[in-house]
């Protein structure tokens, strides 16, 4: 790390917020973080912003910053995915001149579910967003009811001048309000044209969080996100002060949002594809309109922001279009698939799945996942990664024609695969878990179509 | 004219009991039906729903978060235990796991000492165990006259153990199984499997799925029901890498080759 590479630990322990010390090397930064985060932290003129859920912290978390860069503030954020504390101290240390005093105006943080409880006890936001609890790696967390619990007692500890920004469709993020004093603001989609069929099987919470009774739905949008109520106990969606009353999606292409607020109606040209973008579109705009961003900045950081690294991303690679699209959790990946089969009626695929830690070990999830949406749409799926086959048997089982189907567990090959099945005009869906998401990426900039992680 | 084969899937609480995966098992099933030209209904009975034990040809019950199995538990007590017992001793077939493993056996006892009753269709009974089972799993049916095996990922804390009325789906190869200690995995009574594998377990198993589809069918139509086979190129191929996957990153038990 290069804070530590070549400097004296007086002038590390003085950079870190605190007076000359006793610095122990190799164990500085970890036994440091707390007093680092909150002297720091507590500097920035603008204070401090957490993000966090299940999907969409880092999309949420960079729209926030985009749209506070527009109303001419300097918003710190800590890289993509490194969102444990240590992560948090990183980008502290990193920011901060060599007295202690952070360079930029305002931290907007996303933090990973189970460490919001400890970011809280050594950061005072201004605003606390929460986006959505859903089912992701089982392996890791356990239940989504132990890490809403977490929540709920964090909240009940948070400073009542924190603004908390919730969503109103997410049962389980809504009632977490009940915890706590203090403002709430809650962000949802009032659109009935968007709204599916019926509660899909992946759907964590059908229980009312209050009386266990089984939660009715009138609109359901994405996972288990949408209008309930419950019919025992009278437990429903808030109404949400940021609301979209309009979506018209188009395809990768992204949306049309009209977005009722308090402040107004903002009307904005969208730039990222599918429902659930829409929602970090919502949770960034309640975010910004709490911590007093007017309008205008709003909508032109909103029309102006465009992808995180890897999150989805549009690369030209030998004159084909790719799209790079995470998949981690089922939910994610459902809105991906149907992102793609609205946009394209026979698709070209390469699905990689590793089952590394940061993938999720166990790749039952995939079951989850509704690949049924695929059958008769399939171009060609190449699968790829330390579990392809699983993806293949997956597709199999979901009806999509196996002559369609090829294992080719190196990513590499699979990539050359892929651009030797198309010619150039085509698009090929790129669908990397996170890990094999790095490597696809390290593949294509070692071969010059993208620029290093480190640059984002 | 040959009469067309049907069979009813009967899946207990879907939308309650479906944590990793186990919808997999359904759509295995389902597919390799159809497959086949077979008549697949599949029908769900979930709290408050009876269940008539005649009109049962394979059951499936999967696992389910704390809070689930909590509301679960009763309600099997009141609306459906009864008939599952006649059901398992008329020889109906069932795949039940993790969550629907523990429930349909004796008991479970929990970290406190309590008691929480289950079906006692199977000869088992689960106690909260300190650790977690967590892995992919390599187990081998020693029932099977060919001593196949059978791939999954086992994710639990329950230990379970079992009575001299039922016998283990398997010996492990590669993982924990039942308990961690006495090298069993899941269990056997009649045509009702138990199991701590998920995977999903069918897709990657297709000799296991194939195995409880003749069993149902063949209470329905006779022992002479034969299934056509099927291409399992793919099946095999990731049964293979899950099995190659869980000896590269589990300890192999010993003597167990």
């Amino acid at each position: 790390m290069a804070l530590l590479a070549g400097r004296s630990a007086g002038a590390l322990s003085r950079r870190l917020g605190l007076g000359g010390g006793t610095v122990i090397a190799g164990h500085v930064v970890p036994r440091l973080a707390p007093q680092a985060l909150r002297s720091i932290s507590s500097r920035l003129p603008q204070g401090v912003v957490v993000v966090s859920g299940t999907n969409g912290k880092t999309t949420t978390a960079r729209i926030i910053s985009r749209i506070l860069a527009e109303a001419g503030l300097r918003p710190l954020h800590n890289r993509a995915g490194a969102n444990l504390l240590t992560g948090l101290v990183t980008a502290i240390a990193a920011d901060a001149t060599l007295d202690g005093r952070p360079r930029s105006d305002v931290g907007v943080f996303e933090v990973d579910e189970a460490t919001v409880p400890r970011a809280l006890e050594h950061l005072v936001p201004r605003a606390l967003v929460l986006t959505n609890l859903f089912r992701d790696q089982l392996d890791r967390y356990g239940e989504v009811h132990y890490v809403a619990g977490l929540w709920r007692e964090a909240l009940a500890r948070l400073d009542p001048s924190c603004q908390l920004v919730l969503n109103a469709d997410d049962p389980l993020v809504a009632s977490l309000s009940s915890s706590r004093a203090g403002g709430t603001r809650y962000f949802g989609i009032g659109d009935r044209q968007q709204a599916v069929a019926a509660l899909p099987h992946a759907a964590d919470a059908r229980l009312c969080t209050r009386c266990q009774a089984r939660l009715d739905y009138s609109l359901v949008f994405y996972g288990h996100l949408g209008h309930y109520r419950c019919p025992s106990c009278g437990l429903e969606r808030p109404t949400p002060a940021v609301e979209a009353e309009s979506v018209v999606l188009e395809g990768t292409e992204g949306a049309r949002l009209t977005l009722r607020t308090p402040a107004g109606p903002i009307g904005v040209s969208w730039r990222l594809p599918g429902l659930y973008n829409v929602y970090n579109a919502l949770a960034a705009t309640a975010c910004c309109l709490a911590l007093g961003i007017s309008p205008e900045p709003i909508r032109h950081g909103l029309e102006l922001f465009t992808t995180a690294f890897g999150r989805l991303e549009r690369i030209t690679v030998e004159e084909r279009c790719l799209y790079l699209a995470l998949v981690k959790n089922p939910v994610g990946f459902t809105e991906v698939l149907r992102t793609i089969t609205g946009s394209t009626p026979h698709a070209t695929l390469l699905i990689l799945i590793n089952d590394l830690f940061a993938d999720g070990t166990d790749v039952s999830w995939l079951w989850d996942v509704d690949a049924e949406q695929l059958a008769g749409r399939v171009q060609l799926a190449i699968c790829s990664g330390l579990r392809a086959e699983d993806m293949a048997v997956r597709l199999k089982y979901a009806s999509v024609d196996p002559s369609r189907i090829v294992v080719e567990n190196d990513p590499r090959r699979g990539l050359e695969l892929a651009l030797q099945r198309t010619v150039p005009g085509d698009t090929i869906y790129v669908l990397p878990t996170y890990t094999a998401m790095l490597e696809i990426r390290e593949t294509l900039r070692r071969f010059g179509y993208v620029s290093g992680f480190w640059e984002d | 004219m040959a009469e067309r084969l049907r069979l009813t899937i009967t899946h207990l609480y879907p939308e309650l009991m479906n944590v990793y995966g186990d919808r997999g098992n359904i759509l295995a099933l389902a597919r390799r039906c159809e497959w086949r030209g077979i008549e697949v209904r599949e029908e769900a009975a979930t709290l408050g729903d009876r269940l008539n034990p005649g009109a049962l040809d394979l059951v499936f019950f999967g696992g389910g978060q704390d809070r689930e199995q909590e509301v679960v538990a009763p309600d099997l007590q009141v609306t459906k235990a009864e008939a599952l017992r006649e059901a398992a001793e008329a020889g109906v077939t069932m795949l039940l796991v993790c969550g629907g493993y523990q429930l349909l056996g004796k008991f479970f006892r929990t970290h406190t000492g309590t008691e929480i009753p289950g079906v006692g269709v199977l000869d088992a009974w689960t106690i909260a165990g300190p650790r977690r089972l967590i892995g992919n799993v390599v187990v081998r049916c020693d029932w099977d006259p060919q001593r196949r095996t059978l791939v999954g990922f086992e994710n639990h804390s329950g230990q379970t153990f079992l009575g001299p009325a039922c016998q283990p789906l398997g010996s492990v190869l590669v993982g924990g199984g039942n308990n961690g200690t006495d090298g069993q995995e899941g269990a056997i009574y009649r045509n009702v499997f138990g199991c701590y594998l998920h995977g999903s377990l069918l897709p990657k198993n297709p000799w296991f799925a194939d195995e409880l589809l003749r069993r149902a069918l063949a209470r329905r139509y006779g022992p002479e029901v034969t299934l056509a086979p099927l291409d399992d190129r793919l099946e095999v191929q990731a049964h293979d890498a899950v099995a190659r996957r869980a000896r590269q990153l589990r300890r192999v038990r010993s003597g167990a080759w």
